[in-house]
C-alpha cells in the first residue's frame, strides 16, 4: 500500500496534464486492463464521478478512490498498485507484475509427438485395433494415448457430464401435498385460493424443500508425474465447469491457483489456454500438503468445501512433507461431504499406495477411484453423482 | 460532511477507528449513494462499521442477516396471512361480498429489511447492513442488485415503493464465495485488512477502557506475533478485545505466561492453533507481547 505524501499532487504519467479528467480515467482503466485486470464501464465511470468529488489534489484520495471503485477482489491490489505506480506518478516499471511469467512450453493439447509411454514403469499399452476407435480407447491409458487417439478422445470427454448428487436446499417451493416434516403450509396460495371459496380455505397448498445439487470442488495435480494426464484432465475439468451446477476448479502444484473463472470459457480451446496461462507452475514438483493448506484456509474450510464433494485428481507422489498432507485431508474431510480420491496410477497392476503422500491421504478419503482412461473418468463421474 | 478527515472523525467519536482506506471509501458511498461493499476477514469490523454509522447518521440500522435459502418473503415483504383468513371470515360472517382488494391493502402488509429501509417515513435515511451476502445463494443476490440498483420495490398489489432519498447501505462478505460481478460493480469495495499495532492499540483503548495501558500495549503486541505466525484462523480484532478484556477481568495488569495460558481460547479458536502455539511455548507469546 503506498503510502501518501501529504498533497502530492499527481503529475500524470502521460504528462498530458491538460487532458480532462474524463480522458485520464479511460486511460487509466485502459492501463489496467492491459495488466489484466476486468474492469467494466461502471466501475469507470464510477471513478470518474469519485474523483469529480474528491479532486485531484491529493494523491491518496485518488489512489484509494481508484481502489474502492476499480478493484473488486483483494488479489487485484498489486496489480492496481503497480498500475497506480505507473500511470500516476510516472514510475517505469519498477517490479513490474509478472503478467509475463516465463512462457511454459506444455503439449497441453498441441498435437504433440507421439507421448512416451507413461514415465513409471508399470503401465500397459492395450494392443488394440483401430477401427473402432472410441470404443477402445474407452479403456485405453491416457498416457499411452497418441495425439490422434487424444484427438479422437476430447470428444468423448466432452460428453461427460458431471452432476452432484442432490441435497436438499432451504428454499422451498410448492409441492402438491404435505409430505415430511419440512413441508409447510403455503399461506400465500391458500389465501388466493380461499378467494374463489368465498374466504374458506378449502384447498390447501404447502411448500416443501427444494432439492439443489452439491458443489463439486475438483482439485488437479498438475505436477511434472501427472503430466502424461493433465491434458485430459484439464479437458475434463472444463467439461465440468461449463457443465452448469456449481463446480469450482483449482491447480495444485507447487502452489495452488485458481482456475475456475479461466475454464469457464464455452470454447475448450481458450478455455483451457487460459487456465494453462493463470497457472504458472505446470508440470513442476508438488507440495499436496502445503496446497491443501492454502485451499482449505483460503477457500475450503470457510465455506467452499462444507457440504461439497472434493475430488482431488494425484498420484500422491508428493515432495513435501506427508505429516501435512494428512493433517490437511482430516481437516478437509471434517468440513466436505464427499471426499474423492481418483488416483491415475491405481489402474496399473500391482499398485498400492505406497506413495508417502498418498499413504497419509488414504485414511481420510470415502472414495478411491482411477481416473486413467475414459471408463474410469465415466465411472467418477457416477460417483460423484450418488 | 464534506472531507475524507470529517468521516474519519466522525467515525471515530463513536469508537470506530478507520484507516484511510476504509474512511475514503466510506466518504464516496456516502457521497456517491452507492452501496458499499466490505470484505475481511472474520472479526476485522465489517459489521461493526455499519452500526457505527447508524450511530453517526441518526438512522435506524436496518439489518439483513442473509443465509442459504432466504427469499422474497423474509428479506422483502409478505403478506400477514392468518389476519387475511380471519378478515376473509369476518367479511363472510357478515354477509357482504369480498373485495380481492381490500385483502391485499398496506394494512396486511409485513415489511421485512429491504422494504423498511427503501420506504422509511422518517427525516434521516436509515442503514440498510445486508450482512453476509455470501451466505445467501444466486438468486437472492440478483434479486439484491435489482433493488440497490434503483432502490425500488415494487409489490404487484400495491404499485411501486421508492426510497425519498436513498438509505445508507452496507454489504459485507466473508468470501466463502465469490459475489456476483454485477453486484460488485454496482458497489464500492473495500477489504478490510488487520489493522497495524498502532491502530490495534488505539482500538484497544478506546474499545476496552477497562485494560490497564501496559497490559494492552502487550496484548497488540503479543496479537501481532500470531498473526505473523502460521495460525489456521490469525486472530481478529474482536478477539484482541475480548483477550484484553478477559486477562483484565483476571486482575492483570501484565500479560503473564499462566494467564496467557488459561486465556488462550478466548483468541484462539482452533485446538491446533493452540496446540501449535503451546508447543513453541506460550512464553515465547508472552516474550513477543512485552517487547512491542
Amino acid at each position: 500500500m503506498p503510502s501518501s505524501p501529504p498533497g502530492a499532487v499527481p503529475d500524470p504519467a502521460t504528462g498530458a496534464t491538460a487532458l480532462p479528467a474524463d480522458r485520464i480515467v479511460v486511460t487509466f482503466a485502459r492501463v489496467l486492463r492491459g495488466l489484466g485486470l476486468d474492469v467494466a464501464v461502471g466501475s469507470t465511470l464510477a471513478y470518474a464521478e469519485a474523483l469529480a468529488v474528491t479532486g485531484l489534489g491529493s494523491r491518496a484520495l485518488v489512489y484509494w478512490a481508484g481502489r474502492a471503485t476499480l478493484v473488486h477482489r483483494p488479489e487485484d491490489v498489486t496489480i492496481y498498485d503497480h498500475a497506480f505506480a505507473a500511470f500516476w506518478d510516472g514510475h517505469r516499471g519498477t517490479g513490474a507484475p509478472a503478467p509475463s511469467a516465463p512462457p511454459i512450453a506444455l503439449a497441453l493439447d498441441a498435437p504433440a509427438p507421439d507421448p512416451e509411454p507413461g514415465p513409471r514403469a508399470g503401465v500397459e499399452r492395450t494392443q488394440a485395433v483401430r477401427w473402432s476407435p472410441v470404443e477402445v480407447l474407452r479403456e485405453r491409458d491416457f498416457a499411452a494415448y497418441t495425439a490422434a487417439e487424444f484427438e479422437e478422445a476430447r470428444r468423448a470427454l466432452r460428453d461427460l457430464r458431471l452432476a452432484a448428487v442432490l441435497r436438499r436446499s432451504r428454499r422451498l417451493r410448492p409441492v402438491r401435498r404435505a409430505r415430511g416434516q419440512r413441508s409447510q403450509l403455503d399461506l400465500r396460495r391458500t389465501v388466493r385460493r380461499a378467494l374463489r371459496t368465498g374466504g374458506e380455505p378449502i384447498e390447501r397448498s404447502f411448500r416443501g424443500p427444494a432439492r439443489r445439487p452439491r458443489r463439486i470442488v475438483l482439485l488437479c495435480d498438475i505436477s511434472g508425474s501427472m503430466e502424461p494426464y493433465s491434458r485430459a484432465m484439464v479437458r475434463f475439468l472444463h467439461t465440468a465447469v461449463v457443465g452448469g451446477g456449481a463446480v469450482e476448479a483449482f491447480a495444485l502444484g507447487t502452489r495452488l491457483t485458481r482456475i475456475t473463472r479461466e475454464l469457464s470459457s464455452r470454447d475448450p480451446d481458450a478455455a483451457v489456454t487460459a487456465a494453462a496461462a493463470a497457472v504458472r507452475d505446470w508440470s513442476g514438483g508438488t507440495r499436496l500438503g502445503a496446497g491443501l493448506r492454502e485451499f482449505n484456509d483460503r477457500w475450503g474450510v470457510r465455506g467452499m468445501a462444507r457440504g461439497s464433494i472434493v475430488v482431488i485428481v494425484s498420484d500422491g507422489w508428493d515432495r513435501g512433507d506427508a505429516a501435512q498432507l494428512g493433517e490437511q485431508m482430516a481437516r478437509l474431510r471434517r468440513v466436505a461431504y464427499r471426499v474423492v480420491w481418483v488416483n491415475p496410477l491405481k489402474a496399473s497392476p500391482g499398485f498400492a499406495p505406497l506413495a508417502a503422500g498418498m499413504a497419509a491421504a488414504l485414511p481420510h478419503i470415502d472414495e478411491f477411484v482411477e481416473g486413467h482412461s475414459l471408463a474410469s473418468l465415466e465411472h467418477l463421474v457416477e460417483v460423484v453423482g450418488r | 460532511m464534506t472531507t475524507v478527515e470529517e468521516v474519519r472523525d466522525a467515525l471515530a467519536t463513536h469508537e470506530y477507528l478507520t484507516d484511510e482506506g476504509l474512511a475514503t471509501a466510506v466518504f464516496l458511498a456516502l457521497t456517491l449513494q452507492r452501496p458499499l461493499l466490505l470484505e475481511g476477514e472474520a472479526g476485522v469490523g465489517k459489521t461493526e462499521l455499519a452500526k457505527v454509522l447508524a450511530q453517526w447518521t441518526g438512522g435506524e440500522l436496518v439489518r439483513l442477516q442473509c443465509y442459504e435459502g432466504i427469499d422474497a418473503g423474509q428479506a422483502v415483504y409478505e403478506w400477514d396471512y392468518s389476519r387475511q383468513l380471519l378478515h376473509l371470515r369476518a367479511v363472510e360472517a357478515s354477509g357482504a361480498e369480498v373485495v380481492e382488494d381490500e385483502l391485499y391493502s398496506d394494512r396486511f402488509l409485513v415489511r421485512r429489511p429491504l422494504l423498511r429501509a427503501i420506504d422509511y417515513d422518517g427525516p434521516t435515511p436509515p442503514v440498510l447492513l445486508v450482512d453476509e451476502v455470501d451466505r445467501a445463494d444466486d438468486e437472492f443476490e440478483a434479486f439484491l442488485l435489482e433493488i440497490l440498483s434503483d432502490y425500488a420495490i415494487t409489490v404487484p398489489e400495491l404499485g411501486t415503493f421508492r426510497a425519498a432519498s436513498p438509505p445508507i447501505v452496507v454489504v459485507t462478505s466473508n468470501r466463502t464465495r465469490d459475489v456476483h460481478d454485477a453486484l460488485k460493480r454496482r458497489c464500492l469495495y473495500h477489504w478490510i485488512a488487520h489493522p497495524d499495532f498502532e491502530r490495534e492499540l488505539a482500538i484497544l483503548r478506546v474499545r476496552a477502557p477497562e485494560v490497564g495501558a501496559e497490559l494492552a500495549r502487550q496484548v497488540a503486541g503479543a496479537v501481532e506475533a500470531l498473526r505473523s505466525g502460521d495460525l489456521y484462523k490469525p486472530p481478529g480484532v474482536a478477539e484482541t478485545i475480548d483477550w484484553a478484556r478477559a486477562l483484565a477481568a483476571l486482575g492483570c495488569r501484565d500479560l503473564d505466561e499462566a494467564a496467557a495460558e488459561v486465556t488462550l481460547g478466548t483468541v484462539l479458536k482452533y485446538r491446533e492453533d493452540q496446540e501449535r502455539v503451546r508447543s513453541e511455548g506460550v512464553d515465547a507469546l508472552v516474550a513477543a507481547g512485552r517487547s512491542a
